[in-house]
């Protein structure tokens, strides 16, 4: 089988388009046949990657490719960068600002939870260049 | 028990989705307005107490595969989460009470 490809834009700075991406990708994982677990995993994990493009990134894209043993997504920015990724990926450490967690976000969970949801994680960050996030979830 | 049930036992107010509640089952009930802190914790099915009635509390609701959001302490829908509330049918209630309130007396009837 040929693997499913989707592409999805994100808009930097703009909240009410979060989630767009991540409900397509669940609507494509549901309609193929992935279990309900695995596709509320890999929706939040997205979801997750698509609210830090729009807080840090300045937006980005988001590619995915999926096949019955494999589901795998590429999130990247061109945004600033993470200077300390370990830090960054410890539960409660955030920089959103304060409007941001107003709405409430910002509460330092984004890239634990994506960690949590999916199988392998790769941070590739470069300050003043943007970060790409390249993940893999098993369906077995 | 369906939304619908619990909307009646508890004297709820819908705000949207009615349609849909006396086909959602609940399971379980969780509270908290931080919506990572949300998404990561709470289970399926869940009935999701919070103030927060932004339009990223719908797209919460929908990925987390929660069953309905109950808006405490008169807390306000935003005009554009109502809309996308209504566009992804998820259920949304209003009540006075606070979240403390309103999960005692759900614990008691699930």
């Amino acid at each position: 089988m040929e693997p499913l490809k989707l592409h999805f834009d994100v808009s930097g700075s703009d909240f009410t388009c979060a989630g767009e991406a991540s409900g397509n990708i669940k609507k494509a994982l549901k309609e193929i046949g992935f279990s309900a677990a695995l596709t509320r995993n890999v929706a939040i994990a997205v979801y997750e990657g698509e609210i830090n493009m729009v807080i840090h990134g300045g937006g980005g894209q988001i590619d995915v490719e999926i096949t019955p043993e494999c589901i795998s997504i590429v999130l990247a920015d061109q945004g600033p960068g993470i200077p300390d990724i370990a830090l960054a990926m410890q539960e409660g450490y955030s920089t959103a600002p304060e409007n941001v967690r107003q709405l409430g976000f910002g509460a330092g969970m984004g890239l634990p939870n994506i960690k949590k949801y999916t199988d392998e994680m790769i941070i590739e960050s470069e300050v003043g260049k943007g970060t790409t996030i390249r993940l893999k979830v098993f369906p077995q | 028990m369906t939304v619908e049930q619990l909307k009646n036992n508890l004297g709820l107010t819908y705000l949207c989705g009615e349609s849909a509640a006396a086909e959602k089952e609940i399971e379980g009930c969780y509270c908290g307005d931080l919506l990572s802190w949300v998404m990561s914790r709470a289970e399926p099915g869940n009935v999701w107490l919070t103030v927060m009635g932004n339009i990223n509390s719908i797209g919460v609701a929908v990925l987390a595969d929660i069953s309905c959001i109950i808006l405490t302490e008169n807390s306000v829908l935003d005009a554009d989460a109502k809309a996308r509330a209504q566009e992804q049918g998820v259920v949304i209630l209003t009540t006075a009470e606070n979240s403390y309130q309103l999960a005692a007396k759900i614990s008691k009837l699930i």
